[in-house]
């Protein structure tokens, strides 16, 4: 590498190993485990591998690999976003409401639910920004606001606690070409929204590592006041986050609403902390600073393949739980580990 | 820069009888000293005797309440440190403003990232970044194999070296270290010392605040001796002996005293 510099060998630097680099790539881990559960999977029942079981687990994971990603950046970034669930819901419920009670556009109500959703998100950062207290405890209070509002509003309105009649709205089959449609390629029924993993996944990894506001997340995310003295612009970094993570829930909720033309006001409830251990078993710290957006898709990948996996090989769903954590222990083993190799004193 | 050529023979930055009061107290009074190119200024004073004042008003932090300060020959009063920053006075405080988990390219470029595109499409101009790092590192006389190492897995006289060498590249005249040396072990307080030649040597003003003669005397050109607020004088380096310096630090009188009581009888 250093080819004319004199050779000045520190001796107390050992020279970083294949497997070391590798380890340092934070999405590795999930990567190997992803593999791992993929040949269990493959090998331990018969419909996994089937075109039918492909296009089944990989579009549960695309529904969870959204919004993983996007959480994988609002926690490189330095925090949390436990409203993360209820906003799914919380935008199809506004979409389905609008467009079959008051006969709103079907358009204009897509618009007005992401309009919510980015003003939740920019609502989520300025308090937490603003008060300088933990988004975990702001975004709960969020989560529980949305989980309360989802559920009254909705009964007052329909009556009931899910949207009927959602096919009948004009504009439906339009819509539904962009979120509820699906193609066929090798045999498989693939949904939409696994292009819309795909491609959100590949965005978010070309913002985190090769553009200027990428730098800045990893940045506000790792050390703040180092950010601030350097002049990254930390509030506008961390408004774009929380307002990312909205949009991404906006998204799976209109994926949701169109794919099976209902939604229940509970949806997405639950949901936020599978976010969190996708991203974390894809390498993400729960400190900031550090992580990838495919890991987090990888993340979203296992718990995909292991939530039909598990429905294929007719075990109880229950060991769904116990697997997740035993995977949300492990992968935390692993990035302490990570980071002792690494060498990094923080 | 023609103000600087108009006014090559004044130092880059002189202050003149400066001083600063918070309300009623006063933190510094009567304090004059300079720093040419090539030159290192050091700062030298007890906990408490108005270093850090010192630096706050030379990095445009706080302004100052009494004096003048010149740049260039020229006076000025700064209203915050993007002023100071403006015209080449860039200040490396104690923790270095770097993120440790972040590589060594990123962190030397972080808030200043270089771009390639347009609008949306723009993206980081990686190789270019590193290969610069690389270079301005290798002038400061630091050889990194990898400047994709996390800055974290540095040691703190390179992460020091690392700040001086970014505010450098990024325009600056003069550097004011804030206690570079303070944390550090004698080994690599030694690193930095050198450092800082390297950067005299390059023709800069370094500004050198410290609590230490041991570390100020080998590299300083010139000593502002600073205690209970005011100057105890400007010295240059032939004027002054390091144990003069120790002694006129603590209070020359107070220390044979404490040496008296603490001799075995």
């Amino acid at each position: 590498m250093t080819l004319t510099a004199p050779a000045v060998i520190d001796e107390r630097i050992k020279p970083a190993g294949l497997i070391i680099t590798l380890l340092r790539r934070p999405e590795v881990g999930a990567a190997v485990a992803a593999l791992a559960i993929f040949i269990f999977f493959s090998v331990s029942t018969q419909a996994f591998l089937t075109p039918a079981g492909v296009a089944t687990w990989l579009y549960s994971a695309s529904l969870f690999g959204i919004m993983a990603v996007a959480v994988a950046l609002l926690m490189i970034g330095g925090e949390f976003d436990l409203s993360a669930g209820a906003m799914v819901g919380t935008t199809g419920l506004i979409v389905g409401i609008v467009t079959t009670e008051w006969g709103v556009n079907i358009w204009l109500a897509l618009v007005m639910a992401l309009a919510i959703a980015l003003a939740i998100g920019a609502a989520n950062a300025f308090v937490v920004m603003k008060t300088g207290l933990p988004s975990f405890i702001v975004t709960l209070a969020t989560f529980f606001i949305l989980q309360g509002v989802n559920l009254a509003v909705t009964k007052i309105i329909t009556g009931t606690v899910s949207i009927q009649g959602m096919s009948a709205v004009p504009g439906f089959d339009a819509v539904r070409v962009f979120f509820g449609s699906s193609f066929s390629l090798f045999g498989m029924d693939v949904k939409i929204s696994i292009v819309w993993w795909l491609a959100i996944t590949a965005l978010a990894t070309w913002i985190l590592l090769r553009t200027r506001a990428g730098n800045w997340i990893f940045a506000v995310g790792g050390q703040i006041t180092s950010s601030r003295q350097v002049g990254v612009p930390v509030m506008k970094v961390k408004m774009g986050l929380f307002m990312t993570t909205a949009g991404a829930g906006w998204l799976v909720g209109m994926l949701q609403l169109f794919d099976v033309s209902t939604v229940q006001a509970t949806t997405g409830i639950g949901q936020e902390f599978i976010y969190i251990i996708c991203a974390v078993v894809g390498g993400c710290l729960l400190t900031g600073g550090y992580g990838s957006a495919i890991g987090a898709a990888l993340g979203a990948l296992i718990y995909g393949m292991t939530l039909q996996g598990i429905v294929f090989a007719q075990w109880d769903n229950n060991w769904l739980k116990a697997f997740l954590g035993g995977m949300l222990l492990l992968a935390v083993l692993v990035n302490l580990y990570v980071r002792r190799q690494a060498g990094v004193r923080s | 820069m023609t103000h600087a050529e108009a006014s090559a023979a004044a130092p880059i930055l002189e202050v003149r009888d400066i001083g600063k009061t918070y309300g009623s107290i006063l933190a510094l009074q009567g304090v004059s000293a300079s720093v040419g190119v090539g030159e290192v200024l050091c700062v030298l004073g007890d906990n408490g005797a108005g270093k850090s004042t010192f630096i706050k008003i030379l990095s445009g932090a706080h302004a100052h309440t009494q004096g003048k300060l010149l740049a260039y020959g020229i006076e000025r009063t700064f209203g915050s440190p993007r002023e100071a920053l403006d015209l080449g006075i860039a200040t490396v405080y104690q923790d270095l403003a770097v993120v440790p988990l972040m590589p060594v390219w990123r962190n030397f470029f972080l808030g200043s990232e270089v771009t390639r595109g347009f609008g949306p499409f723009s993206q980081l101009d990686v190789k270019g970044m590193r290969r610069i790092t690389k270079e301005e590192l290798a002038k400061m006389g630091i050889d990194l194999r990898d400047v994709d190492q996390p800055i974290g897995t540095l040691s703190g006289g390179e992460r020091q070296s690392v700040a001086i060498a970014r505010a450098v590249y990024f325009g600056a005249k003069v550097v004011i270290l804030d206690e570079p040396t303070s944390a550090l072990g004698v080994k690599q307080a030694g690193v930095v010392l050198k450092y800082i030649a390297q950067a005299r040597d390059r023709g800069l003003g370094v500004v050198f605040i410290t609590h230490n003669p041991h570390h100020a005397y080998p590299v300083g050109d010139r000593f502002l001796l600073l205690k209970r607020g005011t100057s105890l004088g400007d010295f240059k380096k032939s004027e002054i002996t390091i144990e003069e310096m120790t002694k006129l630090m603590a209070g020359g009188a107070e220390l044979d005293a404490l040496a008296h009581e603490l001799a075995r009888s």
